[in-house]
C-alpha cells in the first residue's frame, strides 16, 4: 500500500524501516529484564538512527543537487559505529562486573544507586 | 661684693639649701645610717649652714646700713603729704556732706577738709601741720629687690621667681634658721622613737591587736626641711604669687607634719582640719589678688624694670604710696580706672583712637580717684589677702585648727605651730601694710583683739600642756595682729620676734615634759622642779617673757620690750579714737589673762608635789641634745628684746624697714568711720609709755599672783572657782563651743547637702541611667524575638522546603534501569507532542 503510494523506493521506505528499528530497540530496552537483551536493544536503536544516516546521505536516494549533506550522512554512521562498539566494549564490562557482584544479569536487581 | 648681689646671693642660698636637704632625704633617706639615722644630721646641717649664711647675710646689712638712734628715720617730714592725702581719701565724704559753699569748687573744699581735719587732730600729739610748710623729702627703707628666674611673661602678667629684702627679711631669715637649728637638734632627740619598729598604742586596729608599723625618722626631718624651705621662701618673696605659692607650700607641709602619727584618726582628722580651714583663708587671699591683679598688672612688691622692654614697672608700694605723693597712700590709678570700668567704657564707645581713650582716661582718674572709685577696691584687696593671714595665723574665726594641730610631734608644734608658719600671716600683714589702708587696718585690729580674748579665756581651762600653750599661741598671734591694725608697725613685728623666741621655748620645754612623763594631761603632772631642773627653769624663763616680765622702766625680758610696745600703740590709739577703746581693754585684759594662764601652767607642772606617783618617779631630765636647744633657745628670750641705745637691736633693724609714709598720724573718714592712725613713735610719749608699762606690770603680777594663790598655795581652789563661775565655766571648758557651732554651721549642713546630693545621685541619675539599660534591654529582647522567629524562621524554613523537596526528589531515583528508559522515551515523545503543538508554525517554516 506504501509501496504503491510512493511508486518507487526512496528516502520515505528506508526512514520507515529505520524508525521500525529504533522503536524495535527501544522496546527491547524497555522490557528486557536481560542486560544483555538491554545492550541489543541500544545497538537496534544505534542503527535505526544509522539508517536514517545513510538514506539522508545517499544521493542516489534524496537526488543530485537535492542532499544538504553530501557524504555527511555515512561519515557520521562511520562515527556512531564506532562509538556503538566503545560503548558496546565498556557495557559489556559493565554487565561482567555486575554479574560478578550480583550472581546475575537482571538490571531490575541493579538498584543500587536507587535514591 | 656690691651688697645689691650679695644679700640675694647668700639669702638665696640659705633660701635653697634645706631644699637639697630634703630633695636628698626623700631620695636617700632610708639609706641614710642605721634606720635613716643620719638623716637628721644632714637636715641639722643644712638649716645650721642656712643660719650661718643668714648670720653673715645679717653682719652684711649691719655694716652698710647701721642703725641710728634716731630710728625714726622720716618722722615729722610726712605732715604736709599726710593733710594732703587726708583730702584725697576723704574727699568723697567731702562732696556729698560739705556745705553748699563747699561744693561750689574743689579748692574750697579741699581747705574746708584741711582744716577739719587738723581741728579733728588737734586731740592727737601734732595738729600743727599745714601744708604749705616743712615740705621736706620723706625717705623709702632701703630695700634690695630683684628677680632669679621669670616664670612666665605675656601680657601683663609677669611670674616670677624673685627677692624682695629689707631689714625684716633678714631678721626673720635669721629668726626662723635659729630657732629651726635648735628644733632640728632638739627633734633628733625626741624623735629618737621612731628609728626602731614603731608600737602606737593610740591606733585602735579593727582586730583588736596592737599597731605596729615601721620607724619614719627620715620622714620626719624630710618633712621639716621643706617646711624650712617654704617659709624662707615666703620670707624672701618679691611678689605676692611667690608668696602664695609658698604659702602654700606651707599649707602642705604643716599637713605632712599635723599627719604624721597619720595612723591616729585624730592625728587625720587634725591634718585635715588644718588643710580645709586655711583653704577658707586663702581662697579670701585669691580674691584679693585678682583685686590687685586686676587694676595693677603687677603683684610685685617693689618696682622693677621690664627685663624685655626696658620700661620701668612700679611695684604695689609704689603704687599704692607714690613717692611724688610723699609716701601717702592714694587709690593707684590702675584700680581707680579698673573700679571705674563702665565710665572708661563711656569714654571709649565711639572712639577709635586708643591714644586719645587713653588720654581722656588718664585725664578723668584724678576726678573718678576724688569721686571714691577704687577705694573699695583697695580695701577689698587689703581685706582679701588678711583673709589669708586670718587662715594661716589662726585668726577668728579661722582658729579652731591650731589647737587640734597639737596632734603633731611636740617639735613641730614648736617650730610650725607656735613660731615660724603661724607667723607667716602676721608676716605677710607686715610686708604688705604699705597698701592696707586704715579701714583694713581697723578689721584686723578687731580681728586681732577678738581673737586674743577668745584664745586667752579658753587657755584657762584647757588641762592639756600643749593645748594650753597653743591657744596662748592664738592669743599672741592676736596681739601681734592687733598691734599692726592700730598701726604698730614695728610693735606688732617685734612682738612676733621675741614671741618666735620664746614660743618654741615652751613648747620644747611643754615636749620635754611630755617625753618624761608620757601624758599631756597637768592634772597628772606636779613636783616636776626638783626631777627636771633644765626644763622647769628655762620654761619658767619662757613664761616670764610670755606675760613681758620685767623691771619697769629698768630692764626686762625679751616679751617686756615687745608687749609694752603694744600697749602703748593700743593706748594711743585709744585715746585718738575713744570709739574703739575696747582694743585697749582687750590688750590689758588679754595680758592678766595671759599671766594667770602661763603660770597655771607652770605651777601645775613643775611646782608642789606630785600629783600622780608612778609618773613622778618615772619621769627623768631630758638627754642633753635636747635640753641644750633649751637654753640657747631662753637666752634668746631674755636678749631678744634687749637694744643698744645706738639702735643696735631688733627693735632697731625693724625700725629700718618702717615702711615709707607710716611714721605719721594719718587720719581718714571713709568706709568704717573716722580713724584716726597714730603714729608709732608718738606711743613713747611720756605718759602713754608710763601708763602702759604699768599697766603691762600691774596685770601681769596679778596674774601670776592669782595663779599663785590657786595653784601654789592653794588658798583659793580651783574646784571652788569653776563651782562658782558654773555655766561660764563650762562654756570655756567647751572652748567657746566654737567646733561645735562649725559642726552645726557648716560641717553639718556640708554633710546633709552632701547627703541629698549622693541621694539625687543614687535614686535620679543613676535612676535615670538605669531606665535607660533597663529600656535598652527591653528593645534588644524585642530584637532578639525578631531575629529568632522571623529571620530565622526564614532562613529555617528555606532550609526545610530544600530537604522536603529533596526527600520528595529522592523517589523518583528509583534505580530500576527499565523505568528510567520509559522516562527518557516518554519524556522525549512528550517533549516532541508539545514541541509540535506549540511550535507548528516555526517548524513548518
Amino acid at each position: 500500500m506504501i509501496l504503491a503510494a510512493v511508486g518507487s523506493i526512496g528516502v520515505t521506505h528506508y526512514l520507515l524501516v529505520g524508525g521500525l528499528m529504533f522503536t524495535a530497540g527501544v522496546v527491547c530496552m524497555a522490557v528486557k529484564r536481560n542486560a544483555l537483551g538491554v545492550l541489543m536493544g541500544i545497538e537496534l536503536v544505534l542503527n535505526g538512527a544509522n539508517i536514517n544516516f545513510v538514506a539522508f546521505g545517499s544521493s542516489y536516494l534524496a537526488g543530485e543537487g537535492r542532499s544538504p549533506l553530501g557524504l555527511d550522512g555515512e561519515v557520521m554512521a562511520l562515527f556512531v559505529i564506532l562509538l556503538a562498539a566503545a560503548e558496546a566494549a565498556v557495557a559489556l564490562a559493565i554487565t561482567l562486573n555486575f554479574y560478578n557482584n550480583h550472581g546475575t544479569v537482571d538490571v531490575d536487581r541493579a538498584d543500587d544507586l536507587r535514591g | 661684693m656690691e651688697i645689691a648681689t650679695l644679700l640675694p646671693l647668700l639669702l638665696g642660698l640659705a633660701w635653697l639649701i634645706p631644699l637639697a636637704s630634703f630633695v636628698a632625704i626623700l631620695f636617700f633617706g632610708t639609706r641614710m645610717g642605721p634606720h635613716g639615722k643620719s638623716a637628721a644630721n644632714v637636715a641639722t646641717a643644712a638649716i645650721a649652714s642656712s643660719l650661718v649664711l643668714s648670720v653673715v647675710a645679717l653682719g652684711v646689712w649691719l655694716g652698710h646700713h647701721p642703725p641710728s638712734a634716731a630710728s625714726h628715720g622720716d618722722h615729722g617730714d610726712g605732715h604736709a603729704a599726710r593733710s594732703d592725702s587726708m583730702v584725697r581719701l576723704t574727699a568723697f565724704r567731702a562732696d556729698s556732706s560739705a556745705p553748699p559753699a563747699a561744693a561750689s569748687g574743689h579748692d574750697e573744699a579741699e581747705h574746708h577738709e584741711d582744716h577739719q581735719d587738723e581741728d579733728h587732730h588737734d586731740s592727737g600729739a601734732h595738729g600743727d601741720a599745714h601744708p604749705h610748710e616743712g615740705e621736706h623729702a620723706a625717705v623709702a627703707p632701703v630695700a634690695y629687690a630683684g628677680d632669679w628666674y621669670t616664670l612666665y611673661s605675656g601680657g601683663a602678667l609677669r611670674l616670677t621667681i624673685g627677692w624682695y629684702i629689707d631689714s625684716i627679711t633678714v631678721l626673720m631669715f635669721v629668726v626662723v634658721t635659729l630657732i629651726a637649728t635648735c628644733i632640728h637638734v632638739y627633734a633628733a632627740g625626741y624623735m629618737h622613737d621612731e628609728l626602731h619598729p614603731v608600737t602606737d598604742a593610740e591606733v585602735q586596729l579593727t582586730s583588736g591587736g596592737p599597731f605596729s608599723r615601721e620607724g619614719r625618722f627620715h620622714r620626719f626631718f624630710q618633712a621639716l626641711s621643706l617646711f624650712c624651705f617654704s617659709m624662707l621662701g615666703i620670707v624672701i618673696a618679691g611678689n605676692l604669687a611667690m608668696v602664695f605659692v609658698f604659702w602654700e607650700l606651707v599649707g602642705i607641709c604643716s599637713w605632712f607634719l599635723i599627719g604624721f602619727y597619720f595612723e591616729r584618726h585624730s592625728a587625720s582628722t587634725a591634718a585635715n582640719k588644718a588643710f580645709i580651714v586655711n583653704r577658707v583663708g586663702d581662697f579670701g587671699m585669691l580674691i584679693g589678688l585678682m583685686a590687685l591683679w586686676g587694676g595693677l598688672g603687677t603683684l610685685h612688691f617693689g618696682s622693677s624694670v621690664d627685663p624685655a622692654t626696658g620700661d620701668p614697672q612700679p611695684g604695689l608700694f609704689e603704687l599704692v604710696r607714690p613717692t611724688a605723693h610723699g609716701y601717702q597712700q592714694e587709690v593707684p590709678d590702675g584700680l581707680v580706672a579698673f573700679a571705674a570700668a563702665a565710665d572708661v567704657a563711656g569714654l571709649a564707645s565711639g572712639q577709635s583712637d586708643q591714644q586719645a581713650v587713653r588720654r581722656e582716661v588718664a585725664a578723668a582718674v584724678p576726678g573718678w580717684r576724688e569721686a571714691g572709685y577704687g577705694r573699695w577696691l583697695l580695701f577689698i584687696a587689703g581685706v582679701g589677702i588678711f583673709c589669708g593671714c586670718v587662715g594661716k595665723s589662726a585668726q577668728v574665726p579661722l582658729f579652731v585648727w591650731l589647737p587640734d594641730a597639737m596632734e603633731g610631734p611636740t617639735p613641730v608644734s614648736a617650730l610650725v605651730h607656735s613660731a615660724t608658719m603661724v607667723a607667716a600671716g602676721v608676716y605677710l600683714v607686715g610686708r604688705f601694710y604699705p597698701v592696707l589702708t586704715p579701714d583694713v587696718l581697723l578689721v584686723i585690729a578687731y580681728v586681732g583683739g577678738i581673737t586674743l580674748f577668745i584664745a586667752a579665756t579658753i587657755a584657762v581651762t584647757a588641762n592639756d600642756i600643749k593645748r594650753v600653750l597653743a591657744y596662748s599661741t592664738v592669743s599672741q598671734l592676736g596681739y601681734m595682729m592687733l598691734a599692726l591694725g592700730v598701726g604698730g608697725w614695728v610693735a606688732g613685728l617685734f612682738h612676733l620676734v621675741t614671741h618666735a623666741f620664746f614660743k618654741s621655748l615652751l613648747f620644747l620645754c611643754s615636749g620635754s615634759v611630755i617625753h618624761a612623763c608620757h601624758t599631756n594631761d597637768m592634772r597628772k603632772m606636779g613636783g616636776l622642779l626638783k626631777v627636771m631642773p633644765y626644763t622647769a627653769w628655762t620654761m619658767l624663763i619662757g613664761c616670764l617673757a610670755i606675760i613681758g616680765a620685767g623691771v619697769p622702766f629698768v630692764i626686762g625680758l625679751s616679751g617686756y620690750y615687745s608687749k609694752d610696745a603694744i600697749l602703748a600703740q593700743a593706748l594711743l590709739y585709744a585715746r585718738l579714737n575713744p570709739a574703739h577703746g575696747i582694743l585697749y581693754l582687750a590688750v590689758a585684759g588679754g595680758a592678766f589673762i595671759t599671766a594667770f594662764y602661763m603660770f597655771r601652767l607652770w605651777f601645775m607642772t613643775f611646782a608642789g608635789s606630785p600629783r600622780d606617783h608612778h609618773i613622778a618617779e618615772h619621769a627623768h631630765e631630758s638627754p642633753r641634745v635636747m635640753t641644750m636647744p633649751l637654753v640657747v633657745l631662753a637666752v634668746f628670750a631674755v636678749i631678744a628684746g634687749w637694744g643698744l641705745p645706738s639702735g643696735f637691736g631688733v627693735a632697731g633693724l625693724l625700725e629700718q624697714s618702717r615702711p615709707a609714709g607710716t611714721a605719721t598720724t594719718v587720719s581718714t573718714d571713709v568706709i568704717l568711720g573716722a580713724i584716726s592712725l597714730p603714729a608709732e613713735h608718738d606711743s613713747h610719749a611720756e605718759d602713754i609709755h608710763v601708763t602702759a608699762t604699768l599697766t603691762a606690770f600691774a596685770t601681769a603680777a596679778a596674774g601670776v599672783l592669782l595663779a599663785a594663790l590657786m595653784y601654789l598655795r592653794p588658798l583659793v581652789s580651783p574646784a571652788v572657782v569653776a563651782r562658782l563661775a558654773g555655766p561660764a565655766y563650762t562654756f570655756l571648758v567647751n572652748r567657746w563651743y566654737v567646733d561645735e557651732l562649725y559642726h552645726i554651721l557648716f560641717v553639718m549642713p556640708t554633710l546633709r547637702l552632701a547627703r541629698l546630693i549622693s541621694g539625687i545621685d543614687r535614686r535620679l541619675i543613676d535612676g535615670l541611667i538605669n531606665g535607660i539599660a533597663w529600656a535598652a534591654r527591653q528593645i534588644a529582647g524585642i530584637d532578639a524575638w525578631f531575629d529568632r522567629t522571623v529571620v530565622d524562621g526564614l532562613v529555617n524554613a528555606a532550609g526545610r522546603v530544600t530537604w522536603n523537596t529533596g526527600i520528595e526528589m529522592r523517589r523518583l531515583q528509583t534505580g530500576r534501569l527499565r523505568q528510567y528508559v520509559m522516562f527518557i522515551v516518554v519524556g522525549t515523545v512528550a517533549i516532541f507532542v508539545l514541541a509540535t503543538l506549540l511550535f507548528r508554525t516555526s517548524l513548518a517554516g
